[in-house]
């Protein structure tokens, strides 16, 4: 068994346009940036990894992660968590309630949990608070946790940095990136930015698989 | 063999009247015994609070004395209860029907027994069918000169009234031409209802009465080859008075109601009604002030009976035929005559009646703009059915398209 | 890349059982209506009426003219007074004033227009000399205004809900603000940057709007004219005529009352083309509208006072009229007061809240089951709309008295009268207004959401049953508020399904307005307002209540 998220000649088309063509081979705690201009296929990418791809698109190819093969799997067992460039907490739940969506049903200790993972993120006791009320960075620091606690086997970065400051980006960028690799997980990471790039450390390519200079 | 004929027939000839007459008391008790337990659905018009409630008490009385229930389905037009009966007709449902009784008259019974909607003939073996004042009141037996033959029964008499406010208007005209002048001279302060409104084509057809040459005519159907004659003056008359009416003749009240409102917002001077006791009941009830009072015209006013009818499909014919009785029984009669209750009139012959239950009708007190009987004058006959439907297309195609 | 295709199963079943609903009765009736028009002599009888042309004109002019002036007010309560303290007080009457029933909406205008009216009652006699009422034509007016006016005032709340639901997706403010930056006034700014995105949702609602405005039955009768009446009235007029002999002249009418329809909204497409050529040549000529905000805060504080005022007023007016004794002209007040009215309503009235509530509650859950089952398997199986779309418009754009009359023979001949065939009718007109009303709110909800939900292992069920549901909260219990009320409003339906036997405040008021006595429609007017007018704050209470702490959840 290979651990860490394989993609083996993923192709993309939306009818004679190609937009999506890449083989990567991502270990735990790896970091790969897909870098472009927007409509380059950075999101189309991220759809066919997650399995939310339109019908409209035709694709092949195969998606690994862990020596599971998870291309035609639904969405919810794939086990790839994904950070958008907004936070996306629900807003009819607490922050507590946001995480405690993605625990898995019937997990035990699920107060603790939640608990521990705010503490990680450095917001003890933040949980019977309104989303509504977090500034930004604490709003990122929760989305993250809220994908780490379904237990995902790899994550998927959409820009999930390009709304933040420049003085917080840079502390919520390590954060995130250095929790990634404390979990062991496979990254992709989807920008725009050379900066994220460069910080990200690993490989960097086009969607359509070509090598891109971090500069 | 021929001489026990004989004598069965002479046995038959002598006992056939008693037996009649036992067998029909007994008819009625398998009637009453049948109706025990049933829900009678009476589709009668909803528009005055006065009248359900009025219902709504028969239905108490039906319930205490014989276990029937009745149920007032509350109609916005009768003609949705016939519409109704033929439908089911149409569509095969013999039994069952959702209409078990219905209160009717003029068009709406003719179209009924025309297109054999009705149940019938019951009316005549009613236990109190013998107290209705046939002979004094022909309108009770001859619904628009339709013969009833049993198929409906009379519950309440009415005659057309004009009211008016005798503050605003001390002399009421007295017969049609001074009602002309009177509406020459007050411009704007007089209408009627837009026919085909009921109350609408009984002003055309009391109109009728007052410029035809030869009001007999009206008991029979319309005679195409004298009916522009026969109306002439009626038009005449109308295009006369049109220019002078309330709105000029560009708008009309929809309905009876709502010319009594007219008058109550002292729209109009004077306005009509299909029943000499309304004026004093809505001033019993506050609508109107109290210095409202009723006139008719000389040479009398359309008069006619309020029917009730069983359609064919009822599967409660018993439980109608009951409540049909208990309406002819003078207690009932006596409170429908109140002012206080509806001001009807009744159908009964008082002089047929107990003194016990003549004493109910002499009780009660008519109200200062009831018309004492003797004041009333003569009530005039509905005109064939077939006035109804003419009168009110003719006067569509005349009026009915604003110029 | 794409799983493999989901199942669609159940859901499958629910698009099919709405198509259903909606299409089954109102196809049905129409064929059960209209073959007697085909009839030979039905059409050349309705030739021959001198009313035809008149009514036909009538039915259009008030139509369309109401629909105009409804939008354009509408339009300029949304460009004009956003953001205002008359804009929030608007809001909060909008329920409300959605819950007055058509017909005392028009009782209660009446009564204050007319000579003997309210107004005229307020200057008499002492400033204009008035003992008795002028005889003025003000109600039941030829050219129909009275109705016009009647119209504009009930449309103008629906189709600010229906605005007010689409709004959240066009980003008005940003928009609007935008264009400030560039120069353009706010009222321009919102015709160009706003209104086409919002037009876009508000479409159907218009034509359901315009197509009501037609063929109304009950406002007509009141504040219409009658020499001749409007089609709709004479149709009913003649379906109802003892006779019988009327009912091929009105299957006849019924049957020009759809073309009519149909050619209004044809009418209405055109217009609306040249209306974007319009918008678009302003828009790239740069017109910044300097001085328009003034005349569009005028016009719409005009507009939405006058129908908003008229209402209110009417309203009261009746609610008075239901405590007075004797009240003569020109007093402005009743001379005496009682509670007869009311007391004499009694007993009764309960059964018939209950008869109503409890259909209208059926109606409302099997319409959102529907309507939440229908959205959610376009939003599962990525459906387009096209389709239903046209279905869903069907029971509102064929005009009612078109479809009933063959539907009740249909329900006749089937055996299934009754409860169930009434809920059956109510579903029928419940379900588009239902799916009008929470379609723009789902299919707003973020994108993003679903599959992020799906990412933190969420099923579909659990993803609608925990987060959409919630998070649409106030859209779904205002879509089920509007069923109820539509239900509640239902006249013709439950008493030809019902057989005349179900018993509801709509049958009780309408049968009692037939007498046109203002103190028993002012009390059932209120009763009949009163159970929607609940139905609404609980859909804006309760998510507020279960909400209270989550300020992302504030409208």
């Amino acid at each position: 068994m290979t651990a860490g998220l394989q993609i083996a000649d993923l192709c993309v088309a939306h009818g004679p346009r190609q937009m999506v063509r890449l083989t990567a081979d991502i270990a735990p705690g790896e970091v790969l940036t897909i870098m472009g201009p927007s409509g380059s296929g950075k999101s189309t990418l991220l759809a066919a990894l997650t399995g939310t791809l339109d019908p409209a698109f035709q694709a092949s190819g195969r998606i690994t992660l862990n020596g599971r093969e998870v291309t035609r799997l639904p969405t919810r067992q794939r086990r790839i968590g994904i950070l958008f460039q907004d936070a996306l907490l629900f807003p009819h739940l607490s922050v507590g309630g946001n995480l405690g969506f993605a625990l898995p049903r019937g997990a035990p200790d699920r107060t603790a949990r939640i608990d521990r993972a705010l503490a990680e993120a450095g917001l003890a006791g933040f949980a019977p608070r309104d989303p509504a009320t977090l500034s930004g960075g604490e709003r990122a620091r929760v989305a993250l946790m809220r994908t780490l606690l379904a237990d995902p086997e790899a994550l998927l970065l959409d820009e999930p940095f390009s709304r933040l400051d420049a003085a917080l980006r840079d502390q919520i960028r390590s954060f995130v990136l250095e929790t990634a690799r404390r979990h062991g997980l496979p990254v992709i990471l989807v920008t725009h930015d050379g900066e994220d790039a460069r910080a990200a450390g690993g490989s960097i390519l086009s969607p359509m698989g070509a090598p891109v200079p971090a500069s | 063999m021929q001489r026990r004929d004989f004598g069965r027939l002479v046995l038959a000839s002598v006992l056939v009247p008693t037996f009649a007459r036992q067998a029909k008391a007994a008819d009625w008790d398998a009637v009453l015994a049948a109706a025990k337990g049933q829900t009678v659905w009476w589709h009668a018009w909803g528009g005055d609070p006065k009248i359900n409630d009025f219902i709504a008490w028969v239905g108490t009385l039906a319930a205490e004395r014989h276990g029937v229930t009745l149920e007032h389905v509350k109609l916005a037009s009768t003609a949705d209860a016939v519409a109704a009966v033929l439908a089911e007709q149409q569509a095969g449902k013999t039994t069952g029907g959702s209409v078990d009784l219905i209160w009717i008259n003029g068009e709406n019974f003719a179209a009924m027994k025309a297109n054999g909607l009705l149940y019938g003939p019951f009316a005549e073996s009613l236990p109190n069918w013998p107290l209705v004042d046939m002979s004094g009141k022909p309108a009770l037996v001859t619904d628009f000169t339709l013969p009833t033959m049993g198929y409906e029964s009379p519950w309440a008499m009415a005659q057309l009234v004009f009211e008016y406010d005798s503050a605003r208007l001390p002399a009421p005209p007295a017969d049609l031409a001074a009602l002309r002048d009177w509406v020459l001279a007050n411009p704007g302060r007089f209408t009627y209802p837009q026919p085909p409104d009921y109350l609408g084509v009984t002003f055309l057809k009391q109109v009728l009465y007052g410029t035809i040459a030869d009001p007999e005519r009206l008991q029979a159907p319309v005679d195409a080859a004298s009916y522009a004659a026969d109306t002439a003056g009626l038009w005449a008359l109308l295009d006369q008075m049109h220019p002078a009416l309330w709105r000029s003749a560009q708008a009309f009240p929809a309905s009876e109601p709502a010319m009594g409102q007219l008058l109550a917002d002292a729209e109009v001077d004077i306005a009509f009604a299909f029943n000499p006791g309304r004026a004093s009941a809505e001033i019993a009830a506050g609508n109107l002030p109290d210095t409202i009072r009723t006139f008719t015209l000389a040479g009398g006013t359309i008069g006619n009976a309020s029917f009730l009818a069983i359609p064919f499909n009822s599967s409660v014919k018993e439980g109608a035929q009951v409540i049909t009785d208990l309406v002819l029984s003078p207690e009932v009669q006596a409170r429908a005559q109140d002012p206080a209750v509806l001001g009807f009139q009744t159908v009964l012959n008082l002089a047929a009646l107990t003194a016990q239950d003549r004493a109910r009708f002499d009780a009660l007190d008519l109200g200062a703009a009831t018309l004492p009987p003797d004041r009333l004058g003569p009530a005039l006959l509905e005109p064939h059915a077939s006035w109804s439907v003419k009168l009110a297309e003719d006067w569509q195609a005349r009026y009915g398209v604003a110029r | 890349m794409t799983p493999a295709a989901p199942r669609p199963g159940p859901l499958r079943l629910v698009l099919g059982l709405t198509i259903a609903a909606l299409a089954v009765p109102v196809l049905a009736g129409l064929w059960g209506t209209v073959t007697p028009a085909l009839k030979p002599g039905a059409l050349a009888a309705l030739w021959d009426w001198p009313g035809l042309f008149p009514a036909a004109r009538l039915s259009l002019v008030t139509g369309i003219g109401s629909t105009v002036v409804a939008l354009a007010i509408t339009l300029l309560i949304l460009a004009g007074l956003r953001g205002t303290r008359a804009y929030a007080a608007l809001i909060r009457l909008l329920s409300p004033l959605l819950s007055v029933p058509h017909a005392a909406a028009a009782l209660g205008l009446a009564f204050l227009i007319t000579p003997s009216g309210w107004i005229a009652r307020a200057l008499s006699p002492w400033a204009t000399g008035w003992d008795t009422p002028p005889d003025l034509l003000l109600v039941n007016d030829p050219a129909g205004l009275a109705l016009t006016f009647g119209l504009i005032a009930k449309e103008v709340p629906f189709l600010m809900l229906m605005a007010l639901a689409a709004l959240p997706q066009t980003d008005a403010a940003r928009r609007i603000t935008l264009a400030e930056t560039l120069g353009y006034s706010r009222a321009m700014g919102f015709a160009l940057t706003v209104l086409p995105a919002l037009y876009r949702q508000l479409r159907l609602p218009v034509y359901a709007v315009l197509a009501y405005a037609m063929t109304t039955v009950d406002m007509a009768q009141i504040l219409g004219p009658t020499l001749p009446p409007t089609l709709s009235v004479q149709i009913t007029l003649w379906m109802t005529d003892p006779d019988l002999s009327g009912r091929p002249l009105a299957a006849a009418g019924a049957l020009l009352q759809l073309a009519l329809v149909i050619a209004a909204l044809g009418f209405w497409r055109g217009a609306e083309v040249a209306a974007r050529r319009t918008l678009r040549h302003l828009a790239e000529q740069g017109h910044r509208g300097a001085g328009l905000d003034r005349l569009a805060v005028a016009l719409a504080t005009l507009g939405a006072g006058t129908t908003t005022a008229a209402l209110l007023a009417g309203l009261a007016g009746l609610a008075l009229w239901s405590l007075a004794g004797l009240w003569p002209f020109p007093d402005i007040l009743p001379e005496a007061y009682s509670l007869q009215t009311w007391t004499r309503a009694g007993p009764g009235v309960w059964q018939a809240t209950a008869a109503t509530a409890g259909l209208g509650l059926a109606t409302a859950l099997i319409a959102l089951a529907l309507v939440l089952g229908c959205l959610e398997a376009e939003q599962r199986f990525a459906l387009r709309a096209g389709r239903t779309r046209l279905i869903l418009w069907l029971p509102l754009l064929v005009p009612q008295i078109a479809f009933l009359p063959g539907l009740h023979a249909l329900a006749l001949a089937t055996g299934t009268g009754g409860w169930a065939a009434t809920l059956a009718a109510h579903l029928t007109f419940s379900l588009p207004y239902a799916f009008l009303s929470l379609a723009p709110a789902f299919r707003a909800l973020d994108p993003r959401l679903a599959p992020l939900a799906a990412s933190l292992g969420a099923s579909p069920d659990r993803i609608f049953w925990t987060l959409r549901l919630p998070l649409l909260a106030r859209p779904v219990l205002t879509a089920a508020a509007v069923a109820f009320a539509v239900s509640v409003g239902q006249y013709l339906p439950t008493l030809l399904m019902g057989g005349g036997r179900i018993e509801t405040l709509t049958t009780e008021a309408v049968a009692l307005s037939s007498g046109g006595n203002r103190r028993l429609i002012g009390a059932h007017a209120l009763l009949q307002m009163a159970l929607p007018a609940l139905a609404f704050a609980l859909a804006t209470g309760l998510p507020a209540l279960a909400f209270r702490r989550r300020r992302g959840m504030a409208p």
